[in-house]
């Protein structure tokens, strides 16, 4: 049995007196992805930053596995050092792609500024690197000097998951990553970021309103309601036989095409 | 008008250099600060001067609070000691300081500039001191002063780059010829001010105290002399200063940084060095005419 | 023979929450096992939890008593009691589950989609788009679909896609629900010919299938599911 690369325990988040999460704990063990689905307000995003080292909880603990060792509680760690796996062993996909892209700069400093942040000084490697990350999420390398305004929808979102990958993190939390995007475009989106995690071993925290998008993409799903844990499990059974009345009302709300 | 000055050597109605004491200690604590923290902004309580911003007010406030009577003050604007700002700052210091001015650069204790460091070597015994607008150099990608002062402490500079990356993508060089951002003693990344990055290597390892003032922005940062000042670059495209394929029209020096005056409506120009006193130097050490013939 | 699942006083019920905490039950106190090499027919009418007793089998579902084991690396699993991954283990290498439904991606290649359990097992991309493509000549998927998505597909193509899939990789226990539902005699006779041919090869199976005549030709053993709850 491996050791979770990330783990969190009896996490409680209160923005003032408001509760947003409450007594959460879960594992996610490398090259899984674990969904967590929940309607808006339901603390599932807040989960998230607080998993990503945005958010320091009210209560609780999280930790991560960095690389070759032990967990290790992110209260632990400076915060330079939590900035500095944020911008290597993880990544963030923003569910708008102007939360995660630098507008006015190129495609290809967007994808190369995490090399930049970890000392690669040398134009050329960068630039390759660049191109060949562009190419790994099927945008055209011509591309590359192109600002992200110029790019559709789909086209940015695949830009912002190229600038979070190329420092080969292991660890990617994803928010809505398909939700602003035409349901043509959602499918291409999900086959390659399933690509991307089978080929690269990522493992993956997505949070989705979306069931659809959980199925398609996670192994393991987690429900919140009002800031609560309600049910989890692995996907095909939270969805076919949900236990909880939340996560029955949930599955039996999915509108069929 | 011209101010009176009492015996007393005081310029009358105004404190010495026109800032009041408390204010001139607060400057000089910041300042002293700033030396400890090489290129570390240090936020001052930057008062309100009898000029507009942009017109040099972090300079003058520093000037003002380091002066002594026994200074000789020097202001370029642009190299040249003969604009507006130049003329109107050194009047502000003769009329509230009554301190001797002067052009010649080997003759100045103290001189204040905006945008160009001097030809001639500096000395131990001078002081530098650089008007900027913007000292922030993250700016330009990383609007929130939060995220760009805990960027500083943490040294993650890899912004700086990829402004640098952008310029190579688009020019096929690093087209940032002014203003070109350095890191000061291996550690804290600065803005040089809006100088030419000719001038950039003059920083390095200078002897004379650098200061920079910023007015509206608060802030004030150094260099002490002797440090180490490294431009930033990319290995497969190093750091390089501007050149001209033809020298100085008037002095003939080809190792100054040039201005390209334009002579007539019919394309007539002629190149000339920013640093008036260096080229009238070596004007009376030897004009070459022929050169000033040929580029009109 | 050596068994390789043991269902012991396995009960499946479902709580309506939605409908006013409704139990309807599926089965309970429900004893089965099944041996290497063997191959199971589950019979009984419609309704009478043959659907859930696989489902049961692969953790879909949840059991509200009892111990479902599975010989997986040689060592016995609960599915009822096992954590996630562990299950998910289990389905990675020992437990196959084709059904008629196709739940894929879209605008994914129709010949991706067999090939993808080979690739998680780890096979190399060419030699898992080479099985993937003779599963698919013998299912009768004309070449010129391959490229793709299947979801723009006949409700018969996609099911055979399916069974391609399911049929890629071979699992020491295949679950089968209605495979040949809804299908030609020829493609019938494929599909009875593949489940035969992972019989053969070492494969223990529990199949449920709608047609008799099918049943009986690929069982070894027939099970009927509503004696076994009476009995209970």
């Amino acid at each position: 049995m491996t050791a979770p690369i990330l783990s969190c325990r009896e996490v409680t988040h209160y923005y003032g007196s408001q509760m947003a999460c409450r007594n959460v704990s879960l594992d996610l063990y490398p090259g899984e992805v674990l969904g967590i689905v929940g309607e808006s307000g339901s603390g599932k995003t807040t989960l998230l930053k607080i998993l990503a080292g945005q958010i320091e909880p009210t209560d609780g603990t999280v930790s991560f596995a960095k690389k070759g060792g032990a967990l290790t509680g992110l209260h632990e760690m400076s915060e330079a050092e939590i900035r500095l796996l944020a911008r290597t062993d993880w990544a963030f996909v923003h569910q708008h792609p102007r939360d995660g892209l630098r507008m006015n700069v190129s495609a290809g400093a967007n994808i190369g500024e995490r090399l930049m942040a970890i000392g690669d000084r040398h134009y050329g490697n960068i630039r390759a690197s660049a191109i060949h990350w562009l190419e790994q999420v099927e945008i055209d390398a011509e591309r590359v000097d192109d600002l992200p305004r110029t790019f559709s929808g789909g086209m940015q979102q695949r830009l912002q998951i190229a600038r979070n990958l190329v420092t080969s993190p292991r660890l990617v939390f994803m928010d809505e990553p398909t939700g602003g995007l035409d349901v043509s475009v959602q499918a291409r989106l999900l086959d390659l970021i399933r690509g991307l995690v089978r080929t690269l071993g990522l493992s993956v925290l997505v949070v989705t309103h979306d069931l659809a998008v959980a199925r398609l993409l996670s192994s393991r799903l987690i429900v919140m309601q009002g800031g609560n844990v309600v049910e989890s499990g692995l996907t095909d059974q939270v969805l076919e036989d949900p236990q909880a009345p939340y996560s029955q009302l949930l599955v039996s709300s999915i509108l069929q095409v | 008008m011209t101010s009176t000055v009492g015996d007393n050597g005081q310029t009358d109605g105004y404190n010495f250099a026109y800032l009041n004491e408390q204010t001139k200690r607060m400057i000089r604590r910041a300042i002293l600060k700033a030396i400890a923290i090489p290129g570390y902004q240090v936020p001052f309580a930057s008062r309100e001067m009898p000029m507009p911003y942009g017109w040099g007010t972090g300079g003058v406030q520093v000037t003002a609070a380091i002066l002594t009577p026994e200074d000789t003050l020097k202001v370029i604007d642009q190299g040249a000691d003969d604009t507006t700002n130049a003329v109107s700052i050194r009047k502000f210091f003769t009329k509230t300081a009554n301190v001797p001015t002067t052009t010649h650069t080997g003759d100045a204790s103290v001189i204040q500039t905006r945008h160009r460091i001097p030809e001639q070597e500096l000395r131990e015994d001078q002081v530098l001191v650089y008007q900027v607008p913007i000292p922030e150099p993250l700016r330009f990608l990383e609007p929130r002063e939060t995220e760009t002062r805990k960027m500083h402490a943490l040294s993650e500079y890899g912004l700086m780059h990829v402004k640098l990356y952008e310029d190579i993508a688009r020019h096929g060089h690093i087209a940032t010829t002014y203003a070109y951002p350095v890191s000061v003693s291996d550690r804290y990344v600065m803005d040089p001010s809006p100088t030419p990055k000719f001038d950039n290597p003059k920083m390095d390892s200078m002897p004379a105290l650098q200061l920079f003032g910023a007015g509206r922005e608060k802030r004030i940062y150094a260099v002490p002399p002797y440090t180490k000042v490294k431009s930033l670059d990319f290995e497969d495209h190093p750091f390089e200063v501007q050149r001209w394929s033809e020298p100085c029209a008037l002095c003939g020096a080809r190792d100054t940084f040039l201005d390209e005056v334009i002579l007539d409506d019919e394309g007539g120009r002629m190149f000339c060095c920013s640093d008036t006193d260096a080229c009238e130097a070596r004007q009376q050490a030897g004009s070459p005419d022929d050169l000033l013939d040929q580029a009109s | 023979m050596t068994p390789v699942l043991k269902i012991s006083g396995a009960s499946k019920s479902f709580c309506l929450h939605l409908q006013g905490q409704i139990e309807i039950e599926a089965f309970s106190g429900l004893d089965f096992t099944l041996h290497a090499g063997e191959a199971v027919g589950l019979s009984g009418p419609s309704g009478a939890g043959k659907s859930s007793l696989l489902k049961l089998i692969y953790g879909t579902y949840p059991a509200g008593a009892g111990k479902v084991e599975i010989l997986h690396d040689r060592k016995w699993v609960d599915i009822a009691a096992g954590t996630p991954s562990q299950v998910m283990d289990v389905r990675r290498r020992t437990l196959g589950y084709v059904t008629q439904f196709l739940r894929v991606i879209p605008r994914v290649p129709c010949v991706d989609i067999v090939a993808e359990p080979l690739i998680e097992r780890g096979a190399d991309e060419k030699t898992a788009r080479s099985r993937a493509q003779d599963l698919l000549v013998r299912l009768n998927i004309p070449e010129k679909l391959w490229t793709l998505s299947p979801l723009t597909f006949s409700g018969g193509e996609q099911q055979r896609v399916n069974i391609a899939r399911g049929f890629a990789t071979p699992y020491p226990i295949l679950l089968l629900d209605e495979p040949t539902a809804s299908l030609d005699a020829e493609n019938r006779q494929v599909v009875l010919d593949l489940i035969a041919e992972s019989v053969a090869a070492g494969s223990a199976m529990i199949g449920i299938f709608h047609d008799a005549d099918d049943r009986a030709a690929v069982s070894t053993r027939q099970f009927d599911i509503s004696r076994a709850r009476r009995a209970a």
